[in-house]
């Protein structure tokens, strides 16, 4: 497969994280949790509820501030430094911030702004963080947007979309930050079962496209097309890693093979 | 009924109802440039800013509107004279009003509701659409420019609007330090003419036509944007 064939050659690190750990309180959900994703490869995190793939994916881009690790993104290390709370923070808040334009995050729920257009939700952050000209975002978010096949409803506002179309018009806002590397969050674990279909068919697009990914996912089968690689996330630990053949088909772990049956 | 007295009344009318408009606006849009900072600083401030503002609106809903204006108007307007250098500055015809102590009463009371809406508003904003705009690298100052305020204001225009409605109903209250507002006006006829029912249903009109642009106005903002309730 061309992912496969792309991500063997040694390609530049786009995502480095080191040794991740994160406390909730007294509770260690993350254990030492550690992944490399390199330019136009597509990672998945699969595990069930609660194993922590979430908050990871989340402290790669400081929603969540780990409580101890290192993270890397496209070269650059995260300046961290203890907080109060005990846990690390950036503490550069340009450099945090010039990182997040580089990671685009789609969530569970879409999160797209309410009070504005599908357009100005897509042209928001090129315009006012990048500093795109107007009218030069609103050529890329166009063509974005037919491209997730919501050109029509560009003028519509999010509340009269469904969670397919809001989650595709997502995908669009973060897409025209032109980022590095993507980051989904579970992003057809909301969405009707008729509606999973279009969403993960613009993601499929990305990853054909080379496009670096994290896919924090319960689509398995979806993991085991789109991926180069797979982590298998238990308790805050990493049980299984490897291409998808090896994870869904031959795992090492008992517990993996067990998890990784539930597709079939 | 005798409606002769309009005739020679009429521009101390149209005086009244241009200061009740201007004690309106100016304390609606300097009430509301404090109660934004104010309810945001109790929804997201530090703790050390979150507690005065939080103590600043519990003594402004805790205390009569009039006890409020007349502890500025006999408290601070007492005290200013007392000042020679305010007595000779270019502020002291503005300090020397009662409009000027009516503005500010009534702006910091505007300030000490809207700011407790405002801190409903504020926290009523999905926590979802704040981490989308902080993932895609905006600045915390963009952040609140951009997303969190406007969505904030748009979630409690309804309640604005009524807030706002009943400020237009509280300005009368000016009239007891000398303004003379529409009420103040109206007040005046009516120990000069001697005529009650005729000058009150006629300022009751002017204040339900008050009301009414002000609904519509509300009402146009709201539909400015569409939402799904």
């Amino acid at each position: 497969m061309a992912i496969e064939a792309k991500a063997a050659g040694k390609q530049p690190v786009a995502v480095k994280v080191d040794d991740l750990h994160k406390y909730f309180g007294q509770l260690e959900v993350l254990k030492g949790v550690s992944l490399t994703a390199r330019e136009g490869e597509v990672v998945s995190m699969i595990g069930a509820s609660g194993s922590g793939k979430s908050t990871f994916l989340r402290c790669i881009n400081f929603l969540e501030m780990p409580t101890q690790g290192r993270i890397q993104v496209t070269g650059e290390d995260v300046a961290l430094k203890p907080g109060k709370d005990g846990n690390l923070h950036p503490s550069d808040r340009k450099q945090l911030e010039r990182i997040r334009t580089r990671l685009g995050m789609v969530f569970q729920s879409f999160n797209l702004w309410q009070h504005m257009t599908v357009l100005q939700n897509v042209i928001e952050a090129p315009v006012h963080v990048l500093r795109v000209p107007t009218a030069e975002a609103i050529a890329r978010a166009e063509k974005l947007l037919n491209k997730v096949g919501l050109y029509e409803k560009r003028d519509q506002y999010p509340a009269f979309l469904s969670g397919g179309q809001q989650q595709r018009a997502a995908i669009a806002r973060a897409l025209c930050m032109e980022p590095k590397v993507m980051l989904f969050d579970e992003p057809t674990s909301a969405l009707d079962p008729e509606l999973v279909g279009e969403v993960l068919r613009v993601i499929r697009d990305l990853a054909e496209e080379g496009r670096t990914m994290i896919l924090v996912t319960h689509e398995m089968k979806f993991a085991r097309d789109v991926s180069s690689h797979v982590i298998y996330l238990h308790q805050g630990v990493i049980e299984e890693e490897g291409p998808p053949k090896q994870v869904f088909g031959v795992p090492k772990s008992e517990r993996c093979r067990q998890f990784v049956s539930t597709i079939h | 009924m005798d409606w002769s007295w309009l005739l020679v009344y009429y521009p101390q009318l149209l005086h009244g109802l241009w200061i009740t408009l201007a004690l309106l606006v100016l304390s609606v849009f300097f009430g509301m440039l404090m109660a934004v900072p104010i309810g945001f600083a109790q929804a997201a401030g530090p703790r050390w800013l979150a507690w005065p503002a939080k103590a600043f609106c519990t003594f402004i809903r805790g205390t009569p509107l009039l006890v409020q204006i007349w502890f500025f108007y006999y408290g601070l307007g007492i005290l200013f004279p007392l000042i020679p250098e305010l007595r000779t500055s270019f502020l002291w015809p503005v300090l020397r009003e009662g409009f000027f102590y009516a503005v500010v009463a009534f702006s910091l009371s505007y300030a000490g509701y809207e700011g407790e809406v405002m801190r409903g508003a504020f926290l009523g904003v999905p926590k979802g659409e704040i981490e989308a705009a902080r993932a895609i690298g905006m600045s915390p100052f963009t952040l609140v420019r951009r997303i969190w305020f406007p969505r904030a204001v748009r979630l409690v225009l309804p309640t604005l609007a009524g807030e706002t409605v009943g400020q237009l109903k509280a300005t009368p209250l000016a009239f007891t330090i000398t303004v003379m507002d529409l009420m103040g006006a109206t007040n005046m006829i009516r120990q000069n003419t001697y005529r009650t029912y005729e000058p009150l249903m006629l300022v009751a009109l002017f204040y339900m036509i008050i009301t009414f642009i002000m609904v519509l106005g509300f009402n146009w903002l709201e539909r400015l944007v569409p939402q799904k309730r």
